[in-house]
């Protein structure tokens, strides 16, 4: 039987920078999952992907968020960035916040390309589900991250697995 | 977002050991039907996946939810919950003896010929067990600039029979050519 969930790439980063690019992402898997326990040279700072080098206005998302004593939802529109989560940002404290990003059918030249993902922040705040949206066609070959106001502390970790439909 | 600085290291841990997660079929969209099926499921895995995205020809720039029914069971044999957030509201809803069980609110775009899709993940758990009914979740949404939800969702098969057929099902429309599913199946 081939392998059907396989690793791709993990960067552990060895110092502070401000943005994380896995790059020349094979063609050959139906989904992308990337997990990250990104962490913040500052208190907090909310993360960003982007696909290849797409920007503009392509990006939206919606998400829905437990605090832990209530729900909200919320939306961004037209945006240069998208988003993994919206509240559950990235901190100081290692492993505090872990995120499971899938991005689905990145390959295909036929659809925009949308993600869905789960932010899970243990230390103060809550959970969150999100799906974004790139409004672009073009196959992902790359994806960054990138996060507000601050940088990615040394110790970050950033896995991108494929998985590949029959 | 420059300039890029990351580090592309070599692949480290997998998170599953080839073979304990496995790819059985998929299915795509045709435009004139609003189900999709899996059938003849073995019954030599623990749990099932079910990855897609989703459209269907429903010109109502608007989201749509993906049921689930198993075995051909289209009674009202079914329960389920979510938790959904449009963007604007958080709220959970709940359905009993419904004819189909969350695969995933707002899992399907509705329109007519633009290239957004919905998108799910469906875990069908212990789907071989035929001592208890049978339980999915789902993670799944639909964004479109302004349009959205994303949602948890839970649903329940009242039924103990192991599960050798999926279909997913569409309400608002035909799923068209742009819908993939895929069927995974995961050893325990």
């Amino acid at each position: 039987m081939p392998k059907t969930y396989e690793p791709i790439a993990t960067t552990t980063l060895g110092s502070a920078q401000s943005t994380v690019t896995l790059s020349s992402i094979p063609s050959t898997y139906t989904d992308l999952i990337i997990i990250s326990q990104p962490k913040s040279t500052a208190t907090e700072g909310i993360v960003y992907i982007q696909f290849n080098s797409i920007g503009g206005t392509s990006y939206s998302s919606t998400y829905v968020y437990g605090s832990g004593s209530s729900a909200s939802s919320g939306r961004r529109t037209n945006s240069g960035l998208g988003v993994i989560a919206e509240n559950a940002y990235a901190t100081s404290t290692a492993g505090a916040t872990t995120f499971v990003t899938q991005v689905f059918n990145y390959a295909n030249t036929t659809t925009f390309k949308t993600w869905l993902s789960r932010g899970n922040r243990t230390d103060s705040q809550g959970t969150e589900a999100m799906v974004g949206l790139c409004r672009d066609t073009s196959a992902i070959n790359s994806v960054s991250f990138a996060i507000g106001g601050t940088t990615f502390a040394a110790g970050s970790v950033f896995s991108i697995y494929g998985i590949k439909a029959a | 977002m420059s300039p890029i600085l990351g580090v592309w290291a070599s692949a480290q841990q997998s998170a599953f050991l080839p073979g304990d997660y496995e790819s059985i079929a998929t299915a795509v969209g045709t435009g004139s039907s609003d189900t999709i099926t899996f059938s003849s499921i073995p019954q030599t895995y623990t749990h099932l996946e079910i990855r897609g995205i989703a459209q269907a020809n429903a010109s109502l720039n608007d989201y749509g939810a993906v049921g689930v029914r198993f075995n051909s069971d289209s009674g009202t044999n079914y329960t389920r919950h979510r938790l959904t957030g449009n963007g604007t509201t958080a709220g959970g809803a709940a359905n009993t003896s419904t004819t189909f069980a969350d695969g995933g609110p707002g899992a399907a775009y509705l329109t007519s010929g633009t290239s957004t899709v919905g998108t799910t993940v469906i875990s069908v758990l212990d789907y071989t067990s035929t001592n208890k009914y049978t339980t999915i979740r789902a993670l799944s949404g639909t964004d479109n600039n302004g349009i959205g939800l994303a949602s948890l969702s839970s649903g329940l098969w009242l039924n103990t029979n192991a599960v050798t057929s999926i279909t997913l099902y569409q309400q608002n429309g035909n799923f068209t050519d742009k819908t993939t599913f895929a069927l995974y199946g995961i050893k325990g």
